[in-house]
């Protein structure tokens, strides 16, 4: 991607390598796919999948050895006879319904299987589509224990997710191949979504549902983790965002807090509060940048900052014009947001 | 060769050719004026039912470049042959082109030349609003591709969900242009799907009892009643989605209590049966194409005319399918399902009988037959994988994915186009007098066989891998460049194949070999007249004594007493088809194309006014009184009595 603020933070974080080869290792490892589950649900669809697939291919080489007998054999005194034929019609449509009733009753049975209430240990995670990220809000009240982010959603492995889903625009569709099937994000409607994470491990799902210009760039990653290093996760979210260090960092925020960074974006312990964009407070925790459109790298970061038009035509980001110094610095202090 | 298809025949103008002076007769009344008004003015159905055909094959072509352009996009991740917005516009111009002014027009396009031909009689039964089906379809595909070249073409899909296509986020000019075309096309099908349905009931060759008339014919009148019933819901839709838009009327906007889902359930009530609007007509062609290969009746006509039947009912009560994602209750989406699944027993039954009618047929493989062959192949994977889809777990999955992508192109080029396909090579002699080249109507048949599957099975993996459908680009890591590479290749292999096709047309209609009234020694009626039939279809109106008439061993009787002097049919009874009355049809008429042309300023003006409306009212109401202004010329009913 050519990104022209990308020269001077060629330097990839340790992090954001660890991110790439999350990413590259989609193809082989599957970390989006559905036919390599990591939660209950995806693991029963899977189940049903091969039963209907191997059905299916059975009755494809009937039908089709049928088919080429029919086309080849010579005239015989039996395939004149419309009786005959008439019995053998009768029989297949039989099979036809037959199997068609087997089918039903595997499809409900696994709908029943998916669709088992959540019982009360669960946990309970607001997704709201944008055009084109996904807001997430942990809601942690009655004690004020919000944690808010984007993008990125931390599962403990183990106990079951019940997704609260809806949308501040257009209808989005929540996708997470490895877990479970769709379910859609419609504006004034809430939907739920129920998973379960089986093993840890870092996943890939995107939007499904055509959402406008950038439908394809609106990725998000899910990490299901052992229970207690969710909860460190959690804890960790929690903080408010990480005081500058350094003086760089400390100019950073404050090029942060006196641009219009601050209008869409929030970060929590300053005064930084917008909605219409990504929560930033812990921005440098997360796998990937602009909704799973690239590692979340240094370079990366730099780049999105002063051209995400580049990356991502059209999202609603603008083009942040700032002097070199005021960006490395800007840089600097969000890579300090861990 | 074998001998069923030696079996006597008629061949009726040698023994009933009327006199000369007759056939100037008819010449003269059947007529149509030469020169560009003539053109503009033609009621003749086979004239109409051609430019329709010609018409929608020419936007199969810029829906096949949409489609190569989206192949090359997608041939390799993170791709920058085309951007985000033109890739949007691109792939929904591809699904409206393909769906509304392709797939169905081509269909009807053939069943308005044909049904006339097949029923044994001389027009469809309203030839101006015939003419006027065709104006307005040709009106609203240019007005899409207008927008299109100005850069306004449609960007929310073909099924345009809203909030989406909402003025709020779909402000320009874009979602306007795809609601209106919309319109213009539903009108136009269900103006065919009317004519279709009194031609077929009332304009029936004497003798041909209801259970007599051809597969192609009950296909079409099973499809023209579900235009009936599917058309109105997608103009609510679109028509709803139009005032929203222009007058901010809030029926789908959530914030003002407007809902998203209630497009979604209109969209669908029609969007599913429109699929089986498209495929039912195939299927009557598949019979067709089957009983002309193999010299013999099609086996257990009454189980496929019944299977047709209730897939035209059923078809109407699985649109749920397409929202199990969208949270509607649980036990309402399994009726969805059982639904859903219950198609396969129709279509089971119709694989299966055409199975029994070619065992042991030793049928003749030319090219018709072998796009059937293909069609067997390619459309059980579909139905296969469209049962699958029924079931709601697992389409939850896929649902929204390429694997959805691959399946409904295997129903739809596996269901429909090859048929079709086969049907146009089938029936160009008689379209043309000339036979298409077998030699290169193999290759096609080999060509778009292999590229098909290369271009579409390869997809349902990547489904399965987490691609979704309408997505402009991918990453590299995403592991999809391989089979999406794969794909590509397959798309060029397809579109070689359709290009030869096309190349076999042009170079056919000139040079073919002549082909004579009946080349494939078939049963049905429209190989009874010369190649290309003249404007009065028949010079005499046969008798049907039995199901396949050509076939029949004695010399067709043929009806007496039909003015030639002018345009005269004879109106049967619909079930029995006995003898009821004459009718006179109206001749040329420019009105028709006026009368499309005054809805046109309508449909497009509202894009800025409403207007437009009243404009175009007007006009309207002009140009209908000239459309029925009296003729001196009595038109309607006649005893058949009179001598």
């Amino acid at each position: 991607m050519k990104v022209p603020a990308r020269a001077p933070f060629a330097r990839a974080s340790a992090r954001g390598a660890t991110a790439l080869a999350l990413i590259a290792a989609a193809g082989c490892r599957g970390i989006q796919s559905a036919l390599d589950p990591a939660g209950r649900e995806a693991s029963r669809i899977a189940g049903l999948w091969w039963f209907l697939f191997w059905t299916c291919t059975a009755v494809f080489v009937v039908v089709t050895a049928a088919l080429l007998v029919a086309l080849f054999r010579r005239r015989t005194a039996q395939s004149a006879d419309p009786k005959r034929g008439r019995a053998l019609i009768v029989g297949a449509v039989g099979a036809t319904a037959a199997i068609l009733l087997l089918f039903l009753i595997v499809s409900v049975s696994a709908g029943r299987a998916v669709a088992e209430p959540a019982g009360p240990n669960v946990l309970r995670v607001q997704v709201t589509g944008h055009q084109w990220w996904w807001e997430i809000h942990y809601p942690g009240t009655p004690d004020n224990r919000d944690v808010v982010t984007a993008n990125e959603i931390h599962v403990p492995v183990g106990r079951p997710v019940l997704l609260e889903l809806t949308s501040a625009d257009v209808i989005h569709s929540f996708w997470a191949p490895n877990f479970h099937g769709k379910k859609d994000l419609i504006p004034g409607l809430k939907n739920t979504h129920l998973f379960r994470a089986e093993r840890p491990g870092v996943f890939r799902g995107q939007c499904a549902e055509f959402c406008g210009l950038e439908h394809a760039k609106m990725a998000f990653t899910i990490v299901a983790d052992p229970p207690e290093k969710f909860d460190r996760w959690y804890e960790s979210q929690l903080l408010p965002a990480a005081e500058p260090a350094t003086p760089s960092e400390t100019h950073g925020r404050d090029v942060f807090l006196s641009s219009p960074c601050m209008f869409c974006h929030s970060i929590k312990g300053t005064p930084a509060f917008g909605m219409e964009a990504p929560d930033l407070t812990h921005v440098a925790s997360r796998h990937t940048l602009a909704a799973g459109t690239v590692p979340n790298n240094r370079g990366n970061l730099a780049g999105w900052i002063a051209d995400p038009q580049s990356m991502k035509p059209g999202n609603h980001m603008p083009p942040m014009a700032m002097p070199g110094d005021d960006l490395l610095a800007l840089t600097d202090y969000l890579e300090s947001l861990k | 060769m074998s001998t069923p298809r030696e079996r006597p025949r008629k061949e009726p103008e040698e023994t009933a050719l009327p006199a000369d002076g007759e056939r100037a007769e008819l010449r003269k009344s059947w007529g149509t004026p030469a020169g560009l008004l003539g053109w503009l003015m033609s009621t003749d159905h086979k004239v109409i039912g051609k430019r329709y055909v010609v018409t929608a094959l020419t936007f199969f072509a810029l829906g096949g470049l949409e489609a190569a352009a989206m192949r090359l996009q997608l041939a390799r991740p993170e791709n920058r042959f085309l951007n985000p917005d033109l890739y949007n516009q691109i792939f929904s111009m591809h699904g409206t082109t393909m769906m509304f002014l392709f797939a169905v027009p081509v269909m009807e396009g053939l069943g308005v030349y044909f049904v006339p031909l097949l029923v044994g009689t001389r027009n469809v039964a309203f030839p101006k609003l015939n003419a006027f089906g065709y104006w307005i379809y040709l009106l609203g595909g240019l007005f899409l591709y207008t927008g299109f070249a100005f850069n306004r073409g449609a960007d929310a899909g073909w099924f345009a969900y809203v909030p989406l296509s909402g003025p709020e986020y779909s402000p320009s000019h874009r979602v306007d242009i795809w609601a209106n075309m919309i319109t213009f096309t539903e009108v136009s099908a269900l103006a065919v799907a009317i004519e279709l349905i009194v031609t077929t009931f009332k304009q029936k060759a004497p003798g041909m009892s209801i259970n007599r008339m051809p597969m192609f014919v009950w296909a079409m009148l099973v499809n023209s009643f579900m235009v009936l019933f599917a058309m109105p819901a997608v103009m609510m839709a679109s028509g709803y989605l139009a005032l929203d838009r222009l007058i901010g009327t809030h029926f789908f906007n959530p914030a003002e209590g407007g809902d998203p889902l209630l497009y979604q359930h209109l969209f669908w009530f029609f969007g599913h049966p429109e699929v089986y609007i498209i495929f039912i007509p195939a299927l009557g062609m598949v019979s067709m194409i089957i009983s002309a290969a193999t010299g013999r009746p099609i086996f257990g006509k009454p189980a496929l005319v019944l299977s047709l039947v209730s897939t035209a009912f059923l078809g109407f009560g699985l649109w749920v399918h397409h929202m199990f994602a969208t949270g509607l209750p649980q036990l309402g989406e399994a009726f969805f399902t059982v639904a859903s699944m219950m198609i396969a027993i129709p279509t089971g039954t119709q694989i299966f009988c055409w199975i029994r009618s070619v065992w042991g047929s030793r049928p003749r493989f030319h090219t018709p037959f072998l796009f059937v062959i293909g069609f067997f192949l390619i459309f059980l994977v579909g139905g296969f994988t469209g049962v699958m889809l029924a079931a709601i777990p697992f389409n939850l999955q896929v649902h929204d994915t390429f694997f959805v992508v691959a399946h409904f192109h295997y129903v739809l080029i596996g269901g429909a186009v090859f048929p079709l396909f086969g049907a146009l090579t089938y029936w160009f002699p008689k379209l043309t007098g000339r036979m298409m080249s077998e030699k290169l109507g193999r290759w096609t048949v080999a060509l778009m066989f292999i590229g098909f599957n290369v271009t579409f099975f390869p997809m349902h993996w990547l489904g399965f891998k987490g691609m979704p459908r309408r997505v402009y680009t991918y990453l590299p890591e995403a592991g999809w460049s391989t089979a999406n590479l794969i794909a590509s290749l397959g798309a060029a292999v397809l579109a070689v194949g359709v290009l030869l096709f096309v190349i076999n047309a042009l170079r056919s209609m000139r040079a073919g070999e002549p082909a004579g009234d009946n080349p494939w020694a078939a049963s049905t009626l429209e190989w009874a007249t010369s190649s290309p039939p003249p404007p009065w279809n028949f010079d005499r109106i046969l008798v049907v004594p039995g199901q396949n008439p050509l076939w029949h061993e004695k010399e067709l009787s043929h009806v007496t007493g039909l003015r030639s002097d002018r345009r005269e049919v004879l109106v049967t009874r619909p079930l029995d088809a006995e003898p009821d009355h004459r009718a006179v049809l109206p001749g040329p008429s420019i009105w028709p194309l006026f009368v499309a042309l005054s809805i046109t300023v309508g449909l497009v003006g509202t894009l800025w006014t409403p207007w437009a409306v009243v404009l175009s009212g007007l006009l309207f109401l002009v140009t209908m009184t000239a459309w029925y202004w009296p003729k001196g010329e009595p038109t309607g009913k006649h005893p058949v009595t009179e001598p």
